[in-house]
């Protein structure tokens, strides 16, 4: 439990990172703002935590899960959200988990032929696999940004 | 082919990739909720992640909706602003309270004494 009102706190070093590659370059941010973004960051967990626990309740679960969290979103309307976070759950899965939960096995199996199948198409940037998926945060960004390759298409189609 | 580090290394290197906010920090604010009691690894995941999200977004639409882009800057008022008007940031008008003057503030005080002191023959 936290024993101390700090624990309960976000690392300011890494709050102040995250606002700084959020923003544009060169916006001053007050130490003022920086420390009310990290409480309002305390809080927002606080209460997708609630949220979530909710809808574990409502199913007699005692145990939040991923779909609870998704669903919070939802409720708090922040479905802006819901995109970035499954990609970035996908990802993760796909490092590591991949053996080790054979139901949602099927899911990153699948994803990862379709990423194969884009490598085979973009046979000209041929990357070690390896690197791509390192750079897979980055390029969750950039798929905004109308991409050069060939690929670019083909992903907004699928998206 | 992967000239580096052994798998230990390798799975802590793509969890910071991954998220960067500590997952213990974020678990220990969700069990300060007294009603949670377990909390699956892709539920504590996601919340870290999408806490990310939310200061991105929080500090995004602050900057985009105040004053600052003239003065390169994003300072308290515009997330005490933001908080107020944007629906979405509702939940935070407690922690981000708009600042008024002290003045002001007194001045409102004193009222509300005045309109106490009828209630109230100790004040």
């Amino acid at each position: 439990m936290a024993e101390r009102p700090e624990d309960l706190n976000l690392p300011n070093a890494v709050i102040t990172r995250i606002i700084k590659e959020a923003l544009p370059d060169g916006v001053n941010v007050s130490k003022e703002a920086r420390r009310a973004i990290s409480q309002a960051a305390s809080v927002f967990v606080l209460y997708a935590t609630s949220c979530a626990n909710n809808f574990a309740m409502k199913a007699k679960r005692k145990t939040l899960n991923a779909a609870d969290v998704l669903a919070a979103m939802e409720e708090m309307e922040f479905e802006r959200f819901l995109e970035p976070l499954r990609e970035a759950l996908e990802a993760a899965a796909v490092k590591h988990i991949l053996y080790k939960k054979g139901q949602k096995g099927k899911k990153e199996v699948s994803e990862q032929k379709r990423k194969d199948k884009e490598k085979k198409t973009d046979s000209e940037n041929d990357k070690s696999r390896e690197e791509e998926e390192e750079e897979e945060e980055e390029e969750e960004r950039m798929e905004e940004e109308p991409e050069a390759e060939n690929d670019g298409e083909e992903e907004e189609v699928e998206n | 082919m992967s000239q580096n580090t052994p798998d230990k290394d390798d799975q802590s290197s793509t969890n910071k990739k991954a998220i960067s906010l500590p997952i213990s920090r974020v678990r220990l604010i969700m069990k300060s909720s007294p009603d949670v009691s377990c909390i699956n690894q892709d539920a504590l995941f996601l919340t870290t992640k999408a806490t990310e999200l939310f200061v991105q977004h929080l500090a995004v639409a602050s900057f985009n909706n105040g004053p600052g882009k003239e003065t390169n800057s994003l300072c308290y008022t515009d997330l005490a602003n933001a908080a107020e008007e944007t629906e979405t940031f509702h939940f935070l008008t407690d922690i981000l309270p708009k600042k008024i003057f002290a003045r002001d503030y007194l001045q409102s005080l004193e009222q509300m004494q005045e309109n106490d002191n009828d209630d109230d023959p100790d004040f």
